[in-house]
């Protein structure tokens, strides 16, 4: 039996017809096209998988998206605009904060969650933040350093906006 | 990995939950936040054929004072508990277990209600539910029915909620002015506990009037260590004194053994994580 769901993603609408048992991040990456959320562990262990729903971060490997019909969903390609990088992304580029890089769409997308928690969060609470995030490679220094760069940035962009709106 | 096929059921209210359950019987799964049962239905540890999804269903959402319980709807997320101020000041063991749970983007999705009817030993839900003496109330065809804690846990992943009905909340006697604490012992920040112990204990000046205790994977189901509550009554909040009165802590279980601890090294844990919780809820 097919159900069909309305997902809105990175701010368009996705009407479809999908199987109950099909997971989000299956939905996300083969139907909608979205692969820049990847699938790392498959368990809902390494947090590769992270999008935002309703604007808090979920694992979308442990979601059906018939869950998600009628909500929305923001992935990591909704982040830059106009070609250029969100400033969580720069800052993960900046601090080389990744290096195979296929935990860092999960990664920057978790780290915004924490920022949209605690708009400045201690070298601590990021790295308690980032618990259901694993990377391989880094060791997470620089990860963690990026998560301070970036959390610093936008809070710049949001005192420019306001100034700019002044 | 992915689930096998099931057809999708996702009621908006309580008595269309309890129609489809009724109608599908033991071929149904509830899903509550989904965070235990997706894993089980990707690993096809379970395939059922009809999944009868919670998640629309508001009023079982919330958290509300009675007086002298707090109600939780079963389907309220860990977020909310952890951001509730009222569960926080008067069932404060509760939120500290809960702020253990898993990761943020678990406790995000997953649901009081649904860990407690997974019933995983190594959950951290239970034991903080059995420390503060709480009665889970369970909705059928026939009605409400309130079940105590302590009888609620029936065996490895089973509880007294049965074919037909679901658990629909929680009612927590508020522990106003007891300390608490969840004492979780890991080797990975975000998997099952190895051993852990809630604490929650009621102090007059300096000695502790009353103390309850849950352990959470010491058995086939999280449990009470009575023998420690009774031998912690009267006693100073000092280290030594606490901890004397905790060595019983792993008396009468019978805890896994697995990759993580043989059962003998769970047994040596119990007394410690007791001790540090109820020192820590004693505030010593």
């Amino acid at each position: 039996m097919m159900t069909r769901i309305s997902v809105t993603v990175d701010g368009s609408t996705y009407s479809d017809e999908v199987e109950p048992r099909m997971l989000l991040v299956h939905y996300l990456r083969e139907v909608v096209g979205k692969v820049g959320t990847v699938i790392g562990c498959d368990t809902s262990n390494c947090g590769a998988c992270t999008v935002h729903l309703d604007g808090v971060s979920v694992k979308s490997c442990n979601l059906l998206a018939v869950q998600a019909d009628g909500h929305e969903v923001s992935t990591i390609e909704g982040l830059a605009r106009d070609g250029v990088l969100h400033p969580m992304q720069e800052a993960f580029r900046a601090c080389h904060a990744l290096q195979c890089g296929y935990c860092t769409p999960g990664m920057i997308m978790q780290s915004l969650d924490v920022v949209r928690e605690n708009p400045t969060p201690s070298e601590e609470e990021i790295r308690k933040g980032l618990e259901g995030n694993l990377c391989r490679c880094t060791g997470y220094h620089n990860i963690v350093r990026a998560v301070e760069q970036g959390a610093a940035a936008m809070a710049g962009s949001r005192t420019a906006d306001v100034m700019a709106g002044e | 990995m992915i689930p096998a096929a099931f057809d999708y059921l996702a009621p908006t209210s309580v008595e269309d939950a309890l129609a489809a359950l009724a109608e599908h019987g033991d071929e149904a799964k509830v899903l509550g936040g989904g965070q235990s049962l997706l894993p089980v239905l990707r690993m096809r540890l379970g395939d059922p054929s009809v999944v009868v999804d919670l998640g629309r269903i508001d009023a079982l959402r919330g958290i509300t004072d009675d007086g002298d319980h707090l109600v939780i709807g079963a389907m309220t997320a860990y977020v909310d508990l952890i951001a509730s101020e009222a569960v926080r000041e008067h069932a404060t063991v509760l939120t500290k277990a809960v702020e253990e749970v898993a990761d943020p983007q678990i406790r995000h999705r997953g649901t009081v209600g649904g860990a407690l009817v997974h019933a995983d030993p190594a959950g951290d839900v239970a034991a903080p539910i059995l420390a503060l003496e709480a009665q889970l109330v369970i909705t059928g065809p026939g009605g409400e029915r309130t079940v105590p804690a302590s009888d609620f846990f029936t065996g490895l992943f089973e509880t007294a909620v049965g074919d037909g009905e679901l658990l629909t909340s929680i009612r927590i006697p508020k522990h106003t002015g007891w300390g608490g604490h969840y004492e979780k012992f890991v080797r990975v920040v975000h998997q099952w506990s190895i051993v852990a112990v809630a604490a929650t204990v009621r102090t007059e000046g300096g000695t502790i009037a009353e103390a309850r205790i849950g352990l959470t994977n010491m058995g086939l189901t999280a449990l009470r260590a009575r023998s420690v509550e009774q031998a912690l009554v009267g006693c100073e909040v000092s280290e030594a004194a606490i901890g004397a009165a905790c060595a019983s802590a792993a008396d009468g279980t019978e805890p896994p053994s697995d990759l993580n601890g043989s059962a003998d090294y769970r047994r040596a844990l119990a007394p410690v994580l007791t001790r540090r919780a109820v020192l820590a809820a004693a505030g010593g």
